[in-house]
């Protein structure tokens, strides 16, 4: 992965001083709230719903056990023991106080890490593929391009104030692991003519007006990926909508003014950008990638001894396909039957660190699903790998089940949320572990969201749940059909909405439907998008 | 104050005693600024501002004439003025590029390297904390207004 | 009852006027009538005070409850870790919240 040189090093310090500088004006009075407001944003500081929250950026999810090893300390140190992985592939801290922050990114920076820009209307972490690197389908590792962006974005002086945050996202596969058509930005790196280069894709995102992002260019050539981007952000910081915070993202924009026009004016912006000369030199790229170079895999058995039914089953389950075939790559869950979605102990993260080291060649991935990823395990390791998960409560063979469902905070935590998301997970997953269904559905992908901000992608679940405020009292509507692979669709509503309660029969309800419809192999996806939506509201309305 | 608007004698615009940081060696500028529709019909002006709705390539016909461009941030919230300053530059405007409005400490690195070279903000500004505000970033990551090599140039200098 | 709240500025922590100072515990809010307003805008110069808000509460025999879930989850903690809730050994905190 990444190592910083003495530049990178020299621009997370600098920050961590322009930042201690900027908490210091706002303690002594020099910097109102609203001054201090987007500097903190800007460095990941939420005033949130107990205490001040920290979101660490994890660049393309990837991290190794010495930086997985500093969250966990920095866990200990100065917040409640544990933290919270994204939605993005960060991590977040809920009890963090002011007087530390500017502390905690002095550690951050010891380990090349940060909180830069991953709040604020800026460019947030760049997403990528978790099992980048690994996975078997893939052209190329699309992090090398991810951390040219990262750089490129990072204290940007044109993009700093935009009218809403920006999200990209690049993937090197036809199969989209990442939501990146849900992006504000998309790009999916593809070979043409024998050459590498991007086809971007502008203008997606959840939140309150979902979107899947139209593609705006077929082909960007590597060598002007950088400019074309440029361009991308010029025209959103030149004509997104600054009047209106619910109509500030890049897709309005490309919604309003229509995906064509949106592209010439990119496009003419672009050819001014080639003019004016803004690309990295081609050789940073080749020297970005050099850090991505594949681990020195060895030869080894290609099978697994199936004879614990467990152990058999976890396999199944949490490994994914390697590209060398004496490998896999495994994914630590964070949902244990009952647990919070995506939350690790500083102790399970020392745990993780650990593995990391012993078994995948000292690298981690986060997933935007709230897991962990070893990337490069060895298939002979995985009884070791798996024993040790297990001790640590980190072996849920539940990936892309029902039970591996995304939850947001929710109103437990955030202060922009209607209603709590958790305690509806919790019940859910304990329900269909109980009930043995879980196994029966197959590939069911459930999204929860407590607020309309869509934080939990439930406009991309199989199944979504959105927790709204119904004259005070918590409320759920549940959506059906959604998906973030490259078959992706946005969840329709049921229709009226239910208690908590009545959401988790709701849930029960419409699985059932898909077990009594479903023909062959159908995940209820794919069931739900053969026989429509009638069956489901006829089950849920009477 | 810098907000009086006089239509006739097109005055507004920042006097040069409200001008606090400057990094020019010519007179400060000292021309009464019209907004850039009054500038698009009058031939003479020589000095305009712009604000956030402006669009600045219009006035790329006649930068040669033009010793001032103001660029208005009414909030600093409002990022559409850095666009504005490097589109100018990036055209060839070499005169006075000056930001007014809600310019705050914290902004004023990543409006030098978008072009602006002279700041005239609403507040009177801590020189201290100004001066270690410019000089924030000892290296940058992109290319932008300023003539300052990129950390990648400097990677791969030959 | 009109009650006020807001973060302390250096720690985060959630806290409530008690009519003198800000106090961690909802149940030490006071009404503050008419003068919410007031007293905000004194104690936010003051930088005793982070982002205040006036909200509707009522004084019930268990104490001062908070008109709306949001801020009950605010004045205890999150409903999902009893734990790391302002009453950890109270078992009917979590209720008193839903």
């Amino acid at each position: 992965m990444y190592q910083y040189d003495q530049y990178d090093q020299a621009m997370v310090d600098a920050r961590v001083a322009e930042f201690r500088d900027q908490a210091r004006r706002r303690l002594d009075g020099s910097l109102s709230e609203d001054q201090f407001k987007p500097l903190r944003l800007m460095n990941g500081l939420y005033l949130q719903l107990h205490a001040y929250m920290l979101r660490v950026a994890i660049p393309y999810g990837t991290l190794n056990s010495r930086q997985m090893t500093a969250l966990a300390d920095i866990a200990d140190k100065y917040d409640r023991g544990y933290g919270h992985f994204t939605t993005r592939q960060n991590i977040q801290y809920n009890w963090i106080k002011l007087e530390d922050a500017a502390d905690i990114l002095a550690d951050l920076a010891k380990v090349e890490m940060h909180a830069i820009q991953t709040s604020g209307n800026c460019i947030r972490n760049i997403s990528s593929d978790h099992f980048a690197g690994a996975a078997a389908d893939e052209i190329a590792d699309p992090r090398p391009v991810a951390e040219l962006l990262r750089q490129w974005s990072s204290f940007h002086p044109e993009f700093t104030y935009l009218p809403r945050k920006f999200k990209i996202c690049v993937i090197a596969s036809e199969a989209d692991r990442a939501a990146m058509r849900l992006h504000d930005i998309g790009i999916q790196l593809i070979e043409k003519d024998g050459e590498l280069g991007g086809r971007i894709f502008v203008g997606g995102g959840m939140g309150r007006t979902p979107m899947i992002a139209p593609e705006i260019r077929s082909f960007a050539r590597m060598d002007v990926l950088v400019s074309y981007i440029e361009a991308c952000l010029r025209v959103y910081n030149r004509y997104g909508r600054r009047d209106n915070k619910y109509k500030a993202r890049i897709k309005i924009l490309v919604h309003e003014l229509g995906a064509e026009e949106y592209t010439r004016q990119v496009e003419e912006e672009f050819a001014h950008m080639l003019d004016v000369g803004v690309e990295p030199p081609r050789a940073e790229l080749a020297r970005i990638s050099a850090y991505f170079a594949a681990p020195p895999f060895t030869d080894g058995p290609k099978t697994v001894d199936r004879s614990d039914p467990d152990f058999a089953l976890w396999v199944d389950r949490n490994t994914h396909r390697h590209k060398h075939d004496s490998y896999v790559s495994a994914v630590i869950s964070l949902k244990p039957v009952g647990g919070i979605p995506g939350d690790a102990t500083g102790e399970q993260m020392r745990v993780m660190a650990r593995l990391a080291k012993r078994y995948s060649f000292d690298e981690i991935r986060i997933m935007h699903t709230q897991n962990v990823v070893l990337p490069h395990v060895k298939i002979e390791d995985l009884p070791a790998l798996w024993s040790e998960l297990d001790e640590a409560g980190l072996a849920a063979p539940n990936m892309d089940t029902i039970e591996d469902m995304i939850a947001c905070p929710g109103l437990d935590y955030c202060s922009l949320a209607n209603a709590r998301s958790i305690p509806l997970a919790q019940r859910i997953s304990e329900r269909f572990d109980a009930s043995g269904k879980t196994g029966e559905l197959g590939e069911l992908k459930l999204k929860i969201s407590g607020c309309i901000n869509a934080c939990g992608h439930h406009h991309a679940g199989h199944i979504g749940i959105l927790g709204v405020d119904r004259k005070g009292v918590e409320n759920y509507q549940l959506s059906l059909g959604g998906s973030e692979a490259e078959d992706v669709s946005l969840a329709k509503i049921t229709g009226p909405g239910f208690t908590e309660d009545g959401v988790i029969e709701a849930v029960d309800k419409v699985t059932d439907v898909y077990l009594a419809k479903r023909e062959g192999d159908e995940r209820f996806l794919d069931t739900y998008r053969r026989i429509g939506m009638e069956p489901f509201k006829e089950a849920l309305y009477g | 104050m810098a907000d009086a608007f006089d239509s006739e004698a097109g005055s507004l615009g920042a006097s040069p005693d409200e001008v606090q940081f400057r990094f020019r060696d010519d007179e400060v500028a000292d021309h009464g600024t019209v907004t850039v529709d009054a500038a698009l019909d009058q031939t003479n002006a020589t000095a305009v501002r712009i604000e956030p709705g402006d669009d600045a390539r219009l006035l790329l016909p006649f930068l040669d004439r033009l010793a001032l461009i103001e660029i208005n941030f009414p909030s600093f919230a409002d990022g559409r003025g850095y666009s504005a300053a490097r589109i100018l530059r990036e055209a060839g405007y070499a005169g006075e590029l000056r930001a007014v409005g809600d310019v705050g400490v914290d902004q004023l690195s990543h409006m030098r390297r978008c072009g602006f070279d002279a700041f005239a903000p609403d507040t009177q500004l801590d020189e201290a904390d100004a001066e270690r505000a410019f000089a924030t970033w000892e290296n940058v990551y992109q290319r932008a207004a300023d003539a300052r090599a990129t950390i990648a140039e400097k990677r791969h200098e030959a | 009852m009109k009650i006020l709240t807001g973060n302390d500025l250096k720690t985060g922590a959630v806290i409530w006027w008690d009519g003198q100072n800000w106090s961690l515990y909802v149940d030490c809010a006071a009404d503050v009538g008419d003068a919410g307003e007031e007293i905000m805008a004194r104690e936010e110069a003051l930088r005793r005070v982070n982002v205040p808000y006036i909200l509707e509460a009522e004084a019930t025999a268990d104490g001062v409850r908070p008109a709306h879930i949001k801020d009950r989850i605010r004045a205890i903690g999150p409903t999902v870790r009893a734990d790391l809730t302002l009453k950890p050994q109270d078992p009917e905190a979590i209720d008193w919240v839903i």
